[in-house]
């Protein structure tokens, strides 16, 4: 599990993340929704120690994220992290593109790396895509990509950050359905996002975000459909117009 | 002794003598390129990830490289080491001297090329457990060498011509072999224009091919 105690983090003097205290167990999806700028992006590079935190901790299967001695590279690879902007290796093909990171980080050999690239491409639907180029693929096709790429590492943990938000309307629906499957295969995930309605569907629990502290957290049929803060009412009326 | 018979025309038997001062240009050249090419990489790689005072101070050294006219980098290098009573070859004089004037022009592309990678992409490496050097290996320089290759290519041709300069020292390459043909032919125009028509033909196509790249790259 993961399990997320007081956690301050600042840029500068500019403190983003005010003291946030979150779990988040085995098998459970956890949606992060709030105005931009409340802090939850910067909440999953933490998990994901990119970010280092001024204060609290971050404990994810008894690992302890930013202790010292503790090996980050090691332990992202327990976490699987799908950005906003898809990244995809511009110099690789798609196969290539899930494979690298089997390969040179958990050192298999070259066919294994491959067949588990495979799989897991096959499993987000580009499954003819293995030669492809990701630079000649739509944004909704290159992160899914980079959904597969993260799971060729057989994460326990999947870190999305707003993966939808920057395609193209049309293109959104066959990400989410991504998403969806991996709930359904049981993957433990946290998903920063703004859609509302698909946080509402999957989510086991839902937690609002409003100037760097957790406003309102529950189940989805209470913090989106009953809201009881003024701060959550108000940002949802934005939202779901 | 002086007479006319001192003077004779260019021939076949010369073949052998520009030959070797074609290969002499293509090796010094060649050299220069992979040193200053690999000294350049990593050069170019500090300076993208150094702190200010550190490019500020490598900076200076690389201006200074770039800015004083190769001829009397040469010049002042290859009198100053004989004079402290270390006379160089002028082969190693000039390769020294044309490996530290392509690294210094080296570095810069690299730089640009390794500051081209957008830093999230870095991220991206890192969240997938790849280490440091890792992303450097896979990500960052495959990436960014693509993105530079053209400005490379430049870079290279520029040190074909620019050899022709180390001939001051005394290397026997092509302008050195043909300035002593001349002297004894007295046919400069021929043979100019040959050497001329040489370094055409190795970096017209050579260009051409970058641009070519650089189209193709662009789409």
């Amino acid at each position: 599990m993961i399990q997320i105690q007081n956690v301050h983090k600042s840029f500068g003097s500019l403190e983003v993340l005010k003291g946030i205290d979150l779990d988040v167990q085995k098998g459970e999806v956890v949606s992060v929704i709030g105005g931009s700028g409340s802090g939850k992006s910067t909440l999953l590079y933490c998990i994901n120690a990119i970010e280092d935190i001024q204060q609290g901790r971050i404990v994810v299967d008894e690992i302890d994220v930013h202790a010292k001695g503790t090996n980050q590279d090691k332990l992202r690879q327990k976490l699987g992290m799908v950005f906003q902007q898809w990244n995809s290796f511009p110099h690789l093909t798609v196969l290539e593109n899930a494979s690298l990171a089997p390969r040179i980080v958990s050192k298999l050999s070259r066919k294994e790396a491959v067949e588990i690239a495979k799989k897991e491409l096959n499993h987000v639907g580009l499954g003819d895509k293995f030669d492809e180029y990701p630079t000649r693929m739509s944004g909704g096709q290159q992160q899914r990509l980079a959904i597969a790429r993260a799971l060729a590492m057989k994460p326990d943990y999947m870190l999305f950050d707003e993966v939808t938000s920057a395609l193209d309307p049309e293109l959104v629906g066959e990400v989410l359905d991504t998403l969806r499957m991996l709930r359904d295969d049981g993957m433990t995930m946290i998903c920063v996002t703004h859609e509302i309605a698909f946080a509402r569907e999957v989510s086991n629990k839902v937690a609002f975000f409003h100037q760097g502290v957790i406003e309102e957290m529950g189940p989805p049929e209470q913090v989106i459909a009953n809201p009881q803060k003024e701060a959550t009412k108000k940002f949802l009326s934005k939202v779901l117009h | 002794m002086m007479g006319s018979s001192f003077f004779t025309p260019l021939s076949w038997n010369d073949s052998g003598f520009i030959l070797t001062g074609v290969l002499n240009t293509v090796y010094i050249s060649l050299v220069a390129i992979i040193i200053g090419t690999l000294l350049g990489l990593a050069v170019g790689f500090i300076r993208a990830e150094a702190n200010k005072f550190t490019n500020t101070l490598l900076g200076g050294v690389l201006d200074i490289l770039r800015s004083v006219p190769l001829i009397i980098q040469l010049i002042l290098f290859s009198t100053y080491i004989g004079a402290i009573g270390y006379p160089l070859d002028p082969f190693v004089t000039g390769t020294i001297i044309l490996s530290l004037y392509t690294m210094a022009f080296m570095s810069e592309v690299f730089r640009g090329g390794f500051e081209s990678v957008q830093q999230s992409m870095i991220t991206a490496g890192r969240s997938l457990g790849m280490s440091y050097w890792q992303t450097v290996a896979h990500v960052r320089l495959p990436i960014g060498l693509r993105a530079v290759f053209p400005s490379w290519l430049g870079v290279a041709l520029s040190v074909i011509k620019d050899s022709a300069l180390v001939s001051v020292i005394g290397y026997m390459e092509l302008l050195r072999t043909s300035e002593q043909l001349i002297s004894r032919t007295q046919q400069p125009l021929e043979i100019l224009i040959g050497v001329g028509i040489f370094y055409f033909i190795v970096s017209y196509p050579l260009s051409l091919y970058g641009k070519y790249v650089e189209r193709k790259m662009a789409t």
